[in-house]
């Protein structure tokens, strides 16, 4: 097939000038890999604080048994809840000698034991902030053997505010990473085309078709897209082996992530050639 | 689809002007036609529009009014997309030879055979034919940048020839060789000729242009042509 030939022909020809734009493409796109690794990091951080908001009930203790398993029920059904768990007072008192070794030696012996039973509320994702928090607590504020509710108000809020400043900073920062790898990658294979715009004048001349003479370009930046691509890859991979090693533990971005970045990378790279040619076929 | 080439006249220009922009006018109220198997000289000092003319007849620009009709496509109604009809029609050499350098005379021929989609396994031989035809067959293996400017003006023939043209534009082609060099050129456009290709040839050398007298003269004087031995 002529136009892949040509296409490998190039590397072959000027193979300082292609290995050089398939650099720069691969490294616009190890920009991208990077921030996706960081963005990804950062959105598995967030949720997991997120999964800490809960809603705990405290009872009084003398709540009866089958009120409890009702109010367990009931709140269970509520549609921002996931599910509701009952903590005895002899399993918070565990809990408490186990987080806290002073509190054990406070309350080393039997006899009193200050803390409270409780339900605790897992909410559904969706309902992790303030106002469903707020309408959960009001629920099960309501039952008369409620001693208190807690949520950690402040928590909610400040977790809400990260999460807002999260997603605009992503959103900024990824534009801006868009913008500059794609503005590198046109113009690697701009220099590409315009380092052959001899031979394209050439075939102007003596007649090829505009599709035969674009089908190489067209290659040729779709190859530069998948090699980067798969530098790219390789790069954001060896700095996420070496972050987890030697400053902190992240989480490797999904597979689905790394074989969209590979496959966008590959098609921008047959968009970005094909418009650089389209300029070059508009002349003579 | 444009009309059907109609070949008795292969190029054909009516009250053509061209315009560029802050230059002014390279050529006014232009109308000549070029018939099959002609052989044409177009004379005037430099700057007169000849290059212009050879240009426009190569669909390499478009006339700012008027219209210019090559092998039957007209300026008017071919698209961009199209202009390769056109060139299949008409082969073009210039002074400054514009071969790829750092490729062979034979590779130099077969890059427009293989792009203009001439089947692989021929490219081959009949690069291989046309450069014999133009005198060069001892020469095709010898990169571009090392042959003499007469050599280097047959391998850009050759090119030309590569879609068998009813025309060949030829713009000052002896503008950069010697004497024997332009006399061996001349002779091949005179063979040429002579099997029934029109030559269209644009230059300033009116000694040169005196050695053809039985050959269509046009001359152009600024923008405007002052003569045509055909009407004259
Ligand atoms: N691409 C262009 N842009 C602007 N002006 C141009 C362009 N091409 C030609 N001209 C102008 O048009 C006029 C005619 O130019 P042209 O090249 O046709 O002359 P010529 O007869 O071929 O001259 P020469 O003998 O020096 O080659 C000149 O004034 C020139 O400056
Ligand atoms: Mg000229």
């Amino acid at each position: 097939m002529y136009a892949l030939r040509e296409a490998l022909a190039a590397f072959r020809r000027a193979p300082v000038l292609a290995g050089l734009s398939a650099a720069m493409v691969a490294l616009a796109l190890y920009i991208i890999g990077l921030f996706g690794l960081a963005s990804y990091n950062l959105q598995l951080a967030l949720s997991s604080m997120e999964e800490r908001v809960e809603v705990v009930v405290y009872l009084r203790d003398d709540a009866r048994q089958s009120e409890i398993d009702l109010a367990q029920t009931e709140l269970a059904e509520l549609p921002q809840v996931l599910g509701a768990r009952y903590v005895s007072k002899r399993e918070a008192l565990d809990r408490a000698r186990r987080d806290l070794p002073e509190f054990g030696e406070l309350f080393g012996g039997a006899g009193v034991n200050p803390l409270p039973q409780s339900l605790e509320l897992e909410l559904q994702p969706a309902a992790r902030n303030r106002e469903m928090v707020e309408q959960v607590s009001a629920a099960a504020q309501a039952y008369p053997f409620v001693e208190d509710v807690e949520y950690g108000r402040e928590w909610v809020d400040k977790l809400f505010t990260l999460r807002r400043i999260g997603a605009a900073t992503t959103a900024a920062l990824g534009g801006a990473f868009f913008a500059v790898a794609a503005l590198i990658i046109g113009t690697a294979l701009r220099i590409a085309v315009f380092a052959r715009r001899d031979e394209i004048y050439i075939m102007r001349l003596v007649g090829a078709r505009n599709g035969f003479i674009h089908r190489p370009f067209l290659i040729e930046g779709a190859l530069a897209g998948l090699l980067g691509g798969i530098a790219a890859w390789i790069l954001t991979y060896a700095t996420y082996r070496a972050v987890y090693a030697y400053l902190f533990e992240v989480a490797w971005i999904p597979s689905a992530w790394v074989a969209l970045g590979i496959a966008v990378g590959t098609l921008f790279g047959s968009v970005a050639s094909s418009l650089a040619i389209r300029k070059h076929l508009g002349e003579v | 689809m444009p009309a059907p080439p109609r070949l008795a006249l292969l190029i054909k220009l009516t009250q053509v002007a061209k315009e560029y922009p802050k230059r002014g006018f390279a050529l006014r109220d232009v109308s000549f036609n070029i018939a099959k198997g002609e052989m044409a000289f177009v004379t005037g000092h430099s700057g007169s529009g000849k290059s212009t003319t050879l240009r426009l007849a190569h669909m390499a620009d478009r006339p700012t009014s008027g219209e210019v009709r090559v092998t039957g496509y007209s300026s008017a109604t071919l698209s961009s997309r199209e202009v390769w009809k056109v060139r299949r029609r008409v082969g073009m050499v210039f002074q400054d030879f514009r071969l790829l350098p750092g490729r062979s005379a034979v590779e130099n021929v077969g890059f427009a055979l293989e792009v203009t989609g001439v089947n692989r396994k021929e490219i081959g031989p009949r690069a291989q034919r046309l450069l014999s035809q133009v005198g060069l067959s001892t020469k095709a293996g010898a990169l571009v940048n090392e042959l003499s400017g007469g050599e280097q003006q047959r391998v850009a023939i050759a090119r030309a020839l590569v879609n068998d043209p009813f025309v060949l534009l030829a713009d000052e082609p002896t503008g950069n060789l010697d004497e024997r060099a332009t006399r061996g050129i001349m002779e091949l456009f005179v063979e040429l000729n002579a099997k029934g290709m029109a030559v269209f040839m644009a230059t300033h050398d009116l000694e040169l242009v005196r050695r053809y007298p039985k050959a269509r003269l046009l001359e152009l004087d600024h923008g405007r042509l002052v003569y045509d031995s055909a009407t004259a």
